[in-house]
């Protein structure tokens, strides 16, 4: 399969998740597992494209597929606009559910850079998040559509600016 | 970036940031030791049984399985350690019986966890079950006991007005209250409520990793803990060892809550192996694993009476019940209950009785979970003063104004004779209400009722105990005593200089996600005008903080920030010195700013921290007598508490047909003191909230009668999602402390202290027309549909 661009290959048991083979054998490490039951989304990446739990994948399943992890969102050493937003805007606090939440959140503004917060919160559902209460994941994602779609994102709502 | 320093109060990008959402954090999963192997446990299906054999050989003689341990094994390692030795204490692994379902029975080590996982399941066991015991009023009666060995399921009664005799005293509140209640206007109120078992999911599962290292006789331990110190020390005791034969580093650790602030078994049993094995041995829990092997929070069931007049002045307040503390107890279990005590009158100057029994079942142990008593406590005294004001006719906001302590009885010491230092309450409720547009809430909501629609409006305020103090609350408990790590809840911080003039700030907190990295780079640039960049934060290392508590209670910025303040005020000082003498100036004279000092009214002419620390490594080139070097280490013991405070409002609509609730609005008005940073406040808040409308809607862990937990994954043990819950509007009054230097008391677990009631109040609220009084958590659609049924039955009957 392809992985974050680059062709790899490796042998692994029938059973193998695909999440264990990019954690065990690729080392990417940043795709988490929570649950190994595909509620919480911890472990979403991009599987052709398209948002997957790959705790939900065998290894084998993806054979041949093109996959981006979240070490491999970042282009050329550049944030996702959606890594910024995360950044910029609180979108994180433990960190454990962010890869996953970022690799939704990429997915939802790559079919649409324009959602509602509704469709927001909609999109993000099958990512759990236990520390922000989902508040700031939001302004996060808000963010980034702004910056893709080439506009201002709104303010913060902290009364102090960044410095 | 890279001239910025910050002021308190101020706004930086998390330094914690570019890692973690590059996927390139750390946490205990992610660090591999060479060569490691792994763990699974074969688990109780039983919640009470004796065990009569246990057969591992099968399971041993699988390719790829180096061990099967027993208790027979590590009996001699003694039980596992609690900081509240009250009760029944865990073995390490089943002692000839179980006494909860997914209860440890034995260990396999093996080559990788799926071998681990296949060899458990080759364990064979021969188990005579045993009747359980779960329900609380049940498991009181005695009927039937879990431990044989103590004398009553019921281990101990908090009692308000006694938890501290010895030291405390406090006057029995019941004459005050009986006596109110005789009265001939007295309204009296009684509900009793349950506040449910919760599960607190945290969304990395607990993991640990150990390796002993022969000849150099050591411990290298990765755990996902909120207090590595802690867990130093318990292996340490465990295993004959000082502690600096034990280091526990707790790397990046996803989400806590209080699930990480135990020592837990496997965390033991991992060490064990790595000993008798010479590899690095490692557990992570699976989910469905870690709803039985992690603690769980809450599982009260108590009645709330209030007695007052017909115009709203409180007389009295009794809440007396029941709390679940599982089978064992670990770390704290018997004290949560405790801490609820501590703010059980809430903000309310009000004779107020306390007595809640601690109470042994055939369930997974409880402990600390955000908030750990005080939302207990909370709800119910939140709860029962709604009903007293549906009852007596007044808005809700009055009743509770009027029974505030006022802003000149500070100090005032509450109904357990413990100080709440400040506060202003009254301000802080105005402040809510102008922000909800209160009178503008109550219009819609007579609005919506005309029209046949159910709005409700909730309001709960809350008082909150953090960074526990005063230091000799240690006697009680309230330090790391057993885990011989002698302390009294007291802060650690090093502010270390380097040669090149960068700064290392080593704390003794075991962070989970509250952006400790940032705030205390805040703390110390703030003090030395360092550049933000220039410092680097460490923490939950045992080898390089000399001591630490960890991170709980909300404690760690009134307390360890404390400590760093202190010791960053002292490299100061020694570093005006130094740059007095540079610049020719009298040391009173310097300041500080901008990545240097200068002397005050000449900006101009400044040292950088890199000249400076230049000087303090080579004393010969600086003041005469100068000590080389240019660190301090400070340790800070609060003289008190902190008592946080706040108010929210929740806005719900009910379906009546359905029983679904619609969440239109949370505001929220939270007075921590003095704000470090107020990103991150939010952020602390908006999570707590969060945790607490989990409570108030979705969550529960559910037993059977049998003892199985019917809640074990996340299907079943709903948590919020993004489209459950709305954006939050939040705002803050700003009462400093004076219990620290900063004026900073703690928010953490504000956000959970005051929310769960707040929605309730708001379904029971919007019910209100149709006589509903009460529900009880979670309000899941079927228990509200219900409610109403019942509600409409009662009120056909009585016509």
């Amino acid at each position: 399969m392809t992985v974050n661009g680059k062709a790899v290959s490796g042998s692994v048991e029938p059973r193998t998740l695909l999440v264990h083979f990019l954690r065990e054998d690729l080392l990417l490490t940043g795709t988490h597992v929570g649950c190994e039951s595909g509620y919480c989304g911890a472990c979403t990446v991009h599987v052709d494209g398209v948002p997957t739990k790959s705790c939900m994948v065998l290894a084998v399943q993806a054979d041949g597929a093109d996959v981006t992890t979240i070490e491999g969102l970042a282009q050329n050493g550049e944030l996702h606009p959606v890594q910024e937003g995360f950044w910029e805007r609180h979108g994180l606090q433990c960190g454990f559910c962010t890869p996953g939440m970022i690799m939704s959140a990429a997915a939802i503004l790559a079919d649409d850079d324009n959602p509602t917060e509704a469709e927001i919160r909609h999109g993000i559902e099958g990512n759990l998040c236990r520390c922000t209460g989902y508040h700031n994941i939001v302004r996060s994602i808000e963010y980034a559509a702004a910056k893709m779609r080439g506009e201002e994102p709104a303010p913060p709502e902290w009364e102090t600016d960044l410095v | 970036m890279t001239t910025t320093t910050s002021a308190l109060g101020g706004v930086i990008r998390r330094k914690e940031d570019p890692a973690l959402i590059r996927g390139r954090g750390r946490y205990v999963d992610d660090i591999r030791r060479h060569g490691e192997l792994a763990v699974a446990f074969v688990r109780s299906p039983f919640a009470h049984a004796r065990i009569n054999s246990i057969d591992t050989s099968a399971a041993a003689a699988m390719k790829g399985v180096h061990a099967v341990y027993t208790i027979d094994d590590v009996r001699h390692l003694g039980p596992l350690i609690a900081q509240v030795p009250v009760g029944k204490l865990r073995p390490l692994l089943a002692d000839g019986e179980v006494n909860h379902a997914g209860e440890a029975v034995a260990m396999v080590v093996a080559d990788d966890r799926y071998v681990a996982q296949d060899a458990a399941e080759a364990v064979v066991v021969d188990y005579d079950p045993l009747e359980a015991v779960v329900e609380l009023k049940d498991a009181a009666s005695d009927r039937v006991k879990v431990h044989e060995d103590l004398d009553s399921n019921v281990l101990l009664s908090w009692v308000g007005h006694e938890w501290w005799a010895d030291v405390i005293a406090v006057d029995d509140p019941r004459p005050k209250i009986e006596e109110a209640k005789a009265r001939e206007d007295a309204v009296i109120v009684e509900l009793e409520m349950v506040n449910q078992r919760l599960i607190p999911v945290a969304i990395e599962p607990r993991a640990v990793v150990a390796h002993w290292i022969e000849g150099y006789d050591k411990f290298e331990v990765y755990s996902s803990s909120q207090i590595p110190h802690a867990l130093g020390g318990a292996i340490a005791k465990t295993f004959g060892l000082p502690s600096n034969a034990v280091h526990v580093r707790a790397p990046e650790v996803g989400g806590g809550f209080g699930c990480k602030l135990n020592v837990y078994n496997d965390e033991i049993l991992v060490c064990f192996a790595s000993k008798e094995l010479h590899r690095p041995v490692r557990f992570t829990e699976t989910r469905r694993e870690a709803a039985v092997s992690t603690i769980q929070g809450r599982g009260w069931i108590a009645t709330a009476t209030l007695v007052g007049t017909p115009d709203g002045e409180i007389l009295g307040y009794e809440l007396k019940g029941l709390a679940d503390m599982g089978a064992y107890s670990q770390n704290f279990t018997v004290a949560i209950p405790l801490l609820g005590l501590w703010v059980s009158a809430g903000q309310y100057d009000i004779p107020a009785y306390f007595e809640v029994a601690c109470v042994v079942t055939n369930t997974q142990t409880t402990d600390a979970y955000r908030g750990a008593g005080r939302p207990e406590a909370l709800y119910y005294i939140e709860r029962a003063i709604d009903a007293y004001a549906r009852e007596i006719g007044m808005d809700p906001a009055d009743v509770r104004r009027k029974n505030y302590w006022k802003n000149d009885q500070f100090p005032a010491v509450n109904n357990t004779g413990l100080a709440i230092d400040s506060g202003d309450y009254e301000t802080n409720l105005d402040k809510l209400l102008e922000i909800a547009d209160y009178a503008g809430l109550r219009q819609m909501q007579a609005d919506a009722r005309a029209e046949g629609r159910y709005i409700g409006i909730g309001l709960s305020t809350y008082l909150e105990i953090c960074g526990f103090g005063p230091s000799v609350l240690s006697e009680i408990g309230f330090g790391w005593n057993n885990y011989g790590l002698p302390s009294s809840f007291s802060g650690s911080g090093l502010v270390r200089v380097n040669p090149d003039g960068s700064v290392n700030v080593i704390i003794g907190t075991g962070p989970s996600g509250q952006g400790h990295e940032t705030t205390w780079a805040q703390i110390a640039s703030s003090v030395l005008g360092v550049e933000i960049d220039m410092i680097r934060v460490s923490h939950g290392d045992t080898a390089e903080s000399p001591m630490g508590v960890g991170t709980f209670g909300s404690r760690s910025a009134a307390v360890d920030g404390a400590a760093t303040y202190q010791a960053a005020v002292k490299v100061r000082d020694k570093a005006a010195e130094i740059a007095a003498h540079l610049l020719e100036a009298a040391p009173e004279d310097i300041r500080f700013a901008d990545g240097g000092a200068h002397v005050a009214g000449t900006p101009g002419r400044v040292v950088t921290w890199a000249e400076i620390a230049d000087v303090a490594y080579r004393p010969h080139t600086g003041p005469e007598g100068l000590d080389a070097g240019l660190e301090a280490h400070a340790i800070f013991s609060p003289g008190n508490a902190t008592w946080p405070f706040g108010s929210h409002i929740a806005v719900v609509e009910v379906d009546p047909d359905t029983g679904d609730v619609e969440f239109l609005r949370y505001i929220g008005v939270d007075d921590c003191g003095n704000v470090i940073s107020p990103m991150i406040v939010d952020g602390q808040v908006h999570g707590g909230i969060a945790q607490g409308v989990g409570q108030a809607m979705f969550e529960e862990a559910i037993y059977d009668e049998a003892g199985n937990l019917l809640t074990g994954s996340l299907i079943d043990y709903p948590i919020p999602t993004a489209g459950d819950l709305p954006s939050f509007e939040l705002s803050r009054t700003v009462t400093p402390t004076d219990v620290n230097p900063m004026g900073v008391k703690g928010i953490g677990e504000a956000g959970t202290i005051g929310s769960a009631q707040t929605l309730v109040n708001a379904v029971v609220d919007a019910l209100a027309p149709l006589g509903v009084t009460h529900i009880d958590m979670p309000l899941r659609p079927r228990r509200v549909w219900q409610a109403i049924q019942d509600a409409r039955r009662d009120s056909d009957v009585s016509a």
